[in-house]
């Protein structure tokens, strides 16, 4: 078969696919998100996005339990809402095989923090697989669902962005037939009371000496080379950089079944030569085995646990051993403004940002999602946020803090969107209204999960695999947690006006208030098609060069010859800054084409 | 490295929205049928939104790291001058540049808390010697659409690179909307002439 350029993630699909799993389910997450995307696409399986990778998580627990092939995924944050399920199926296993990918982020490109899953396999005591490309994303995805089988126990999966997002070549196969297994109903081993949980936790301790010993003759482990002088012990991407850096001057053994560990192959290997180093991207966590084993190794002596791995920094941690001359880095380059990811044009979150950054002594506990970014110049509106559904909860936190104090004055307002609140936001409004928190939720619902790049979810009335699914009403939702009627404003976020009157009546309220803004993202296509016809244009003449349109923050807005200019290719025709212009110097206008 | 290897990178570097992957997926596309070992690596922070994005592309015998290190890239094609120069230490000493004469303002010169370099042509043309300035925007905007500005930056690199003999025109056919085919080919065939 020809080869095919995929990237990990279309590759994890794939392999999926070819394994004959049937149901998968996941949350969308930076940089797992196409994985799922994809496995849409095959018609042969149950695909759905879920509320929460908790939900997920369960969803694909359950399949297994009933005998299919399961699968599901999420970021690495995602593996710290869905740990509750993976710690106790772990003990239960599986009737079909489970696959649970955790797709990681070194770097932070789209992350709160830099957290190294591979912990989350030997915590949960559950067996770890880690591809460094493409093919290897497609055969260890099948080889995965064979362990679980063959071990009746779940599958960590765990790759990282540079492995989700590259593309390599792959060889495609076809997909195998997998008749359901059989499941009977047996509570000592799918029920976890504390007495069919206290013998299951003896069973889960020989299932890791049973996969010890499978460690030694995985396929997924193997030797590369044979340098006598220089060994490296490696996986993920972190093998790319290695050989790159070290090509043929090295040996390698390549872990990429690596929980348990191959602790005789590592002895093996490490005996046969002169020097042993561990390369990982991020934690010593194969390195700090390799200590307790007493075998002495290179490592996070010369490379660093925060941040990406390169091949420069590969090259420069080991440039004394191998000789090499460093490279001419040229250096033109510094002191350039930096172009920080932004507010699209046109996006509905822009309007009540604006009117919300004007009010005095408020505190904004903010979310995940691109409103994020209303945090930063020239909007401002975010304080403080730890992780998915957060807003709501740490802002009651803080609102109590500050009762506490006498500081009833300090409005703080919860800012959270769509998707995010049907993940977790939910249970914090729950407890506003339960114990009578006078917070201020502002519930910003752009009809699509838009920062990871337009994934439906229960709010948008389309399911993953493209059928129609009923829409649950935000509003309906809200009054149902007992929020009362005359403390919920439904509002056009474009619509400053109606921000404004809304923001007002929040500020004057004692009991709980939700804000909830309604509005469809900027880039949905059928919005666009609608603003493509339409622009704002500055009138020079007029324009007194105040600047305050620049305070909304539009990438569309800049100053030419001392008066502000709209670029018509990017306006998105939204009127915002239409309606802070007090001199009327902007008018709406229609694009030519 | 000292290490010999054959790997040959070319790095894009733009704003979110200009193009630069459909024009890595076509580079990587043709260099794939054409035999070769390929890795694609896409490279934005939180999404696009606006910000910086880089695309990798790498051919050879046989290709390691999907990521091109610092100093290895034997082109980088600028799709936005501040962008070029600020991917400028990914470029090899003796490495071609090919920079799109383009000004997109980041946010905190929009909002006029920095300001945007007046002098980077200058430092472009300073660090590289026979670099390739191209006002591939208006030039496509002349073809009837600035959305091709890509594929005619695209052109150019081919050009250059010397990956002419190969029917790029399937390519482009096979990865591009059947709409929007011609006028790609059209801004290929300018880019290459431009070169």
């Amino acid at each position: 078969m020809k080869k095919q350029l995929l990237t990990g993630n279309e590759a994890i699909a794939r392999g999926v696919y070819e394994a004959g799993c049937r149901v998968a389910a996941a949350y969308p997450g930076t940089p797992s998100t196409e994985i799922l995307e994809n496995l849409s696409g095959y018609p042969e399986i149950y695909s759905e996005w879920a509320p929460n990778e908790k939900v997920a998580l369960e969803v694909a627990g359950g399949a297994a339990i009933a005998g299919a092939r399961a699968f599901c995924s999420m970021k690495h944050v995602g593996l710290n809402v869905a740990a509750d399920p993976l710690f106790t199926i772990a003990y239960t296993g599986i009737t079909g095989g489970l696959v649970i990918n955790t797709s990681d982020e070194p770097g932070m490109h789209s992350s709160q923090n830099e957290q190294d899953n591979r912990y989350y396999a030997r915590h949960a005591k559950v067996p770890l697989v880690v591809p460094s490309d493409s093919q290897q994303c497609i055969d260890f995805t099948k080889e995965a669902f064979r362990i679980s089988e063959t071990y009746d126990t779940a599958v960590l999966l765990r790759t990282t962005t540079r492995v989700c997002h590259s593309k390599s070549l792959v060889t495609m196969n076809p997909r195998e037939d997998v008749p359901q297994r059989a499941y009977s109903k047996d509570l000592k081993k799918n029920l976890m009371t504390p007495g069919n949980s206290r013998p299951k936790h003896h069973e889960v301790e020989a299932r890791l000496e049973s996969l010890a010993e499978y460690a030694e003759k995985s396929p997924l482990n193997y030797i590369e080379g044979n340098s006598r002088e220089i060994g490296i012990i490696t996986q993920g991407i972190a093998y790319q950089y290695a050989r790159e850096v070290f090509g043929d001057r090295a040996s390698y053994l390549y872990i990429g079944f690596s929980f348990p560990l191959p602790k005789q192959m590592i002895r093996s290997f490490a005996s046969g030569v002169k020097q042993l180093i561990v390369i990982e991207e991020n934690e010593p966590f194969l390195e700090d085995e390799l200590k307790k084993m007493g075998i002495p190794c290179m490592g996070k002596d010369r490379l660093p646990l925060c941040d990406e791995l390169s091949v420069s920094i590969v090259a420069n941690a080991f440039r004394d051993i191998l000789g090499d001359s460093p490279l001419t880095i040229r250096s033109a380059s510094e002191g350039l403004p930096p172009r920080p990811p932004a507010l699209c044009p046109g996006c509905p979150h822009r309007g009540i940002f604006h009117v919300l950054s004007q009010q005095k002594d408020a505190v904004f506990s903010t979310d995940i999602g691109c409103y994020t970014l209303g945090a930063f110049p020239p909007l401002n509106v975010g304080d403080f946020l730890f992780c998915m559904g957060s807003s709501i909860s740490a802002g009651i936190g803080f609102r109590r803090a500050d009762i506490s104090y006498g500081r009833e004055d300090r409005k703080v307002y919860a800012v959270i969107g769509d998707s995010t609140f049907f993940h977790s936001g939910m249970t914090g409004l729950a407890d506003v209204v339960y114990n009578r928190t006078p917070l201020v939720t502002v519930i910003l619902d752009n009809r699509i999960t838009a920062m990871t790049g337009h994934q439906h979810n229960p709010g948008t009335g389309c399911t993953l695999m493209g059928e129609k699914a009923k829409e649950i009403d935000i509003p309906t939702l809200v009054k149902a947690l007992g929020v009362e009627e005359d403390h919920i404003r439904v509002i056009n976020p474009n619509n400053l006006k109606a921000c404004r009157e809304a923001v007002q009546s929040a500020q004057e309220a004692k009991n709980p208030f939700v804000i909830i803004t309604k509005a469809p993202c900027a880039l949905l296509p059928e919005v666009k098609k609608r603003s493509a016809k339409n622009w704002f244009a500055v009138d020079p003449d007029i324009c007194t060069g105040c600047k305050a349109c620049l305070n909304i923050g539009c990438p569309a807005i800049r100053m030419r010859e001392k008066k502000a200019y709209i670029d018509k290719d990017l306006c998105a025709a939204c009127g915002v800054c239409f309606q802070v212009c007090s001199f009327k110097a902007i008018s709406m206008g229609r694009k030519q084409r | 490295m000292a290490h010999k290897r054959d790997t040959t990178s070319i790095m894009l570097a733009g704003v979110g929205g200009q193009g630069t992957i459909l024009a890595a997926k076509v580079l990587s596309e043709g260099l794939t049928r054409m035999g070769y070992d390929v890795k694609m690596s896409e490279i934005h922070g939180m999404s696009q939104r606006g910000g910086s994005v880089t695309s990798h592309v790498r051919f050879g015998s046989r290709v390691d790291s999907p990521v091109i290190p610092l100093g290895g890239a034997d082109c980088l094609c600028g799709f936005e001058k501040l962008e070029a120069l600020r991917c400028l230490p990914y470029l090899k000493q003796e490495g071609v540049l090919i920079v799109n004469d383009l000004e997109i303002y980041p946010l905190p010169v929009l909002i006029g808390a920095a300001e945007y370099p007046q002098d980077v042509l200058q430092r472009l043309t300073r660090e590289a010697e026979g670099c390739l300035i191209l006002d591939a925007h208006g030039e496509a905007e002349q073809l009837g659409t600035s959305r091709v500005e890509n594929i005619l930056l695209l052109g150019a690199l081919i050009h250059r690179l010397d990956l002419d003999g190969f029917p790029w025109k399937e390519v482009l056919q096979d990865l591009v909307k059947p709409a929007f085919v011609e006028m790609n080919l059209e801004a290929f065939a300018l880019g290459r002439s431009l070169a």
